[in-house]
């Protein structure tokens, strides 16, 4: 099996397992980061968001061999005190039902707004479509997209 | 309504320990008295809940901590409960922490009711507990100053005597410790509560946004291997023989497993156990007929003509009416299976060695579960310790045992300690599925009146449970009757948010929109004069409350601005009444770009006291979207046994965008709290229908609404006028 020498939340870490497995199983059953989360396996959900060279990607179908010398940062490494303004917004708004998604949203909600500080309410709907929240909490991660913004600037 | 107050013997449930490591320790029960010869344990590291459900901690700097089992679904119940004991028993929300505890035998009490019934049920034992924890604490306090305990008054986790003089909880452990239970204390007056009626965030909060490992899919131990199933591809095929040399010849595959008609895959990681699963070549026979939709559709249409059904509710002569109707409406209602897709699939750890079965996962019916595995394994129930996660959702799902009980026979057979894991596509297509089912709504007018009524209900593998028959209109009509028939199936049917009337609802109150079309009449003030008639009632059966329907229905109207919107805006009305709840909807519809859009909808909901306004928001808002989702998209069907959609890309859920917003407006009042993670659910799908039946011309009778699109046409304004 093939060694992998990756960049995880600033630290370099070496796995060994085949080629075509998916960084999610990577993180969460090699490296223990179970925060990002298996939703669908096929893109489709957005539970495993993790930043890839700061851009949010989907671990499930991003293979382990393409992530050679690009840097992950996973919801473990957001923040080392849980207190990026993402997080802080999640909070405050208290955005969580059962909370599963909630990574993959706040993994999603960071990346778009490094990008777009001060984005409409129809900009947080794009860049928020493609993250299935099942308990529905989708007027709250609207509200905590929008108050992240306001802390960010 | 009939009195719904739970009674419980409020002696003998609590029972004090004074800590090896100081602090005081109380166990209390919620609904039974403990046993005569519990005690509550001296050292944390022995706390069961064998004897007790729940413990609360006192330490000497006065921080409370609540240890329970109960786990968290989604319903926010895991924040609102310690928020009762913690407002009887006088200390700063902030004071107090929540750990959840294992639960460790199925000797467990009783586990807390799932779901919406939570809040009810906990109520009055909850605060309870609260306050004789702090009558003690305030007697021994009035001991060491020699005063009447009566004279001291609490704060904050402060006891302030009449001189003055304070004492922290924190100081007064050791000899609270030591003093008997109170038997009588009494309750706060609801205007007094500081705690109950403020926001409290989650109490999981800062774990959910760092990632910390919570839920089931996230438990590990030494050892573990990971399992993948493959189960019938198929309602109603059996494994003949398989083929997995190509399985066991991957690198991380440590065994394979044959058992109840399926197959597991025991590998070091998931993704190896996922890719050797797919390699199994497997051969499968058909044990019995296999089912299509259409077979369904055919048989509940036949039971919905058939003459006779079981009668589940009959006031009046219901045959009479009819005969004697000027006119009758007859609509046909009909709701797809549906999966509940919980966003963390189902898993379960199981490590059955030879002198226990070590179970950890989520689920809502462990006594349940724990006895079965037991009982299936020929193991002594006290051998099983199970602890339960925080869930990835509920929705019904997992009340439903058989992911656990999976997981126990294959660490049995494997011997080895495993954890199940299942991909999306069988989370999808290893369903417990909401049942499919049909409703026929008759009603007879004469004079311009509604005269009879008749709901005929039919269902795969079973009908709406007892209490459903008596909500509204039973009461409002004279003649009125509900009866029901049920297909058994093959498919594996079960309770899904709010059973029953997560469709019921829509069937109903899209018929009473056409009726009031049909009659001419205001649609809301229909529902006004129908409720009436129920006001006073002597049937003790009637479920609902006349005059708290009746509010929620006016307070909506105010609120929504019902009938007065701009001419872009088109509203539908919708009001139900389950779950001890009573809930009325409008929804708005606006046409964007040649399309209909739900934008807001406006709930109001009246379950008594809110305990926790932040969660009661995020539950209901939640209950409106996702019952406008499945409305809309939710379609699960059966060609010869196999399920139409296996994942995300082909089975379509609400997304941000489709997510209306959702103004919420709670009843003030203090009635007992009743439930809130259901109730808001069933309205919404009706509220949609009706809104579009104005903007399309169509009126939707079968859900989902985008099952065909013409339907959702928007039809050109001079027809509508
Ligand atoms: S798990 Fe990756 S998108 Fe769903
Ligand atoms: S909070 Fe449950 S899936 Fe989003």
């Amino acid at each position: 099996m093939p060694t992998y020498s990756i960049k995880i939340n600033g630290k370099q870490q070496t796995v060994n397992v085949s080629e075509d497995t998916p960084l999610l199983w990577v993180l969460r059953d090699q490296l223990n980061l179970v925060g990002t989360k298996f939703g669908c396996g096929i893109g489709q959900c957005g539970a495993c968001t993790v930043h890839i060279n700061g851009t949010a990607m989907r671990s499930c179908s991003t293979p382990i061999s393409v992530i050679a010398d690009k840097e992950v940062t996973t919801i473990e490494g957001l923040s080392t005190d849980g207190l990026h303004p993402v997080q802080e917004a999640w909070k405050e708004v208290d955005v969580p039902q059962c909370g599963y998604c909630q990574a993959g949203q706040i993994m999603t909600a960071s990346a778009f707004l490094a990008k777009n500080s001060s984005p409409s309410s129809e900009e947080i709907k794009n860049a928020m479509h493609g993250n299935i929240c099942r308990c529905a909490a989708y007027n709250r991660i609207h509200k905590a997209v929008e108050v992240a913004a306001t802390k960010l600037v | 309504m009939s009195d719904k107050k739970i009674t419980f013997s409020r002696r003998n449930f609590i029972r004090t320990s004074s800590l090896a490591s100081g602090g005081l320790l109380i166990g209390f029960n919620l609904f039974n008295s403990c046993k005569p010869n519990a005690k509550a344990p001296v050292d944390l590291a022995d706390l069961d809940y064998k004897d007790f459900n729940a413990y609360i901690k006192i330490a000497e700097n006065g921080a409370v901590t609540l240890f329970s089992p109960n786990p968290e679904i989604g319903q926010g119940v895991k924040t609102a409960m310690p928020m009762l004991i913690a407002e009887e028993l006088d200390v700063a929300w902030s004071n107090v922490n929540v750990v959840q505890g294992d639960l460790d035998t199925v000797n467990y009490q009783r586990q807390v009711a799932g779901g919406s019934q939570s809040i009810r049920l906990g109520w009055e034992p909850l605060r309870q507990t609260g306050a004789t924890a702090r009558q003690m604490l305030v007697n021994a306090a009035a001991a060491r100053w020699g005063v009447d305990p009566s004279s001291c008054t609490t704060k904050n986790g402060v006891i302030t005597n009449a001189n003055g003089d304070t004492l922290g909880y924190g100081e007064v452990v050791t000899e609270a410790a030591a003093l008997d239970v109170p038997e009588n204390v009494s309750l706060k007056h609801p205007k007094d509560f500081t705690i109950i009626g403020t926001d409290a965030v989650n109490v999981d909060i800062d774990k959910i946004i760092t990632g910390k490992p919570l839920y089931g899919i996230d438990y590990k131990a030494d050892g573990m291997l990971y399992a993948a199933v493959v189960r019938s591809p198929a309602f109603g095929k059996k494994l003949v023989s398989f083929d997995a040399s190509e399985a066991k010849a991957s690198g991380n595959v440590i065994d394979i497993i044959e058992f109840d008609n399926k197959i597991a895959v025991l590998a070091k990681d998931t993704w190896s156990a996922f890719k050797a699963k797919k390699t199994i070549k497997a051969e499968w026979s058909i044990d019995t007929p296999l089912e299509s939709t259409e077979d369904h559709d055919k048989i509940l249409k036949k039971l919905l003509q058939d003459k006779e059904a079981k009668v589940l509710r009959e006031d009046g002569n219901v045959d009479k009416a009819f005969a004697e109707a000027d006119k009758i409406l007859e609509r046909i209602y009909e709701a797809p299976f549906l999966p509940h897709n919980c966003m963390e699939p189902m898993n379960f750890y199981a490590n059955v060695t030879a002198d226990k079965i070590h179970l950890v996962g989520p689920i809502q019916t462990p006594q349940r579960t724990a006895t079965t595995i037991a009982s299936n394994l020929g193991r002594k129930p006290d051998e099983v310790h199970l602890e339960m996660t925080r869930m990835g959702g509920g929705f019904g799902r997992r009340l439903y045992g058989d992911f656990a009980i999976e997981a126990a026979t294959i660490s049995n057979l494997a011997k080895k300690p495993i954890k199940v894991v299942y991909s999306r596509e069988d989370d999808m297509t290893a369903g417990i599925y909401r049942p499919a089912s049909k409703y026929k709504i008759k009603a007879a007018i004469k004079n311009g009146k509604i005269t009879g009524y008749h709901l005929r209900e039919a269902a795969v593998n079973g009908n709406m449970y007892g209490l459903i028959p008596n909500f509204f209109p039973a009461g409002a009509i004279e003649n009125y009757k509900v009866d029901a028939a049920n297909y058994q199936s093959k498919v594996t049917t079960g309770a899904w948010r709010a059973p029953y009337t997560n469709f019921l609802a829509f069937a109903e109150q899209s018929f009473f929109d056409e009726l009031a079309d049909e009659l001419n009449v205001d649609r809301v003030q229909m529902r006004l004069d129908l409720l009436q008639k129920v006001k006073g009632t002597t049937d003790e059966k009637i479920e609902y409350s006349p005059e708290r329907l009746e509010n929620v229905i006016k307070l909506a109207v105010d609120k929504s601005n019902w009938g007065k919107t701009t001419a872009n805006i088109y509203q539908g009305f919708s009001a139900y009444y389950c779950h001890n709840s009573h809930v009325a909807e409008v929804a708005d519809v606006e046409v964007v770009n040649g399309q209909p859009v739900v934008k807001k909808v406006t709930c109001v909901i009246d379950c008594g006291i809110v305990v926790n306004p932040i969660g009661a928001e995020n539950q209901a808002q939640g209950g409106v979207v996702d019952g406008i989702g499945h409305a809309m998209y939710g379609d699960f069907a059966f060609n010869k046994g196999v399920p139409s959609s296996k994942n995300f890309d082909t089975y379509r859920l609400i997304r941000m965008k489709e997510a209306p917003v959702v103004e919420t407006h709670f009843v003030q009042n203090t009635l007992a709290p009743t439930g809130l993670g259901e109730p808001t659910l069933p309205p919404a799908g009706a509220a949609v229908a009706n809104a579009l039946k104005a903007v399309t011309g169509h009126r939707f009778t079968q859900q989902p609404f985008t099952k065909n699109p013409e339907h959702l046409k928007v039809q050109k304004k001079e027809i509508i006028g």
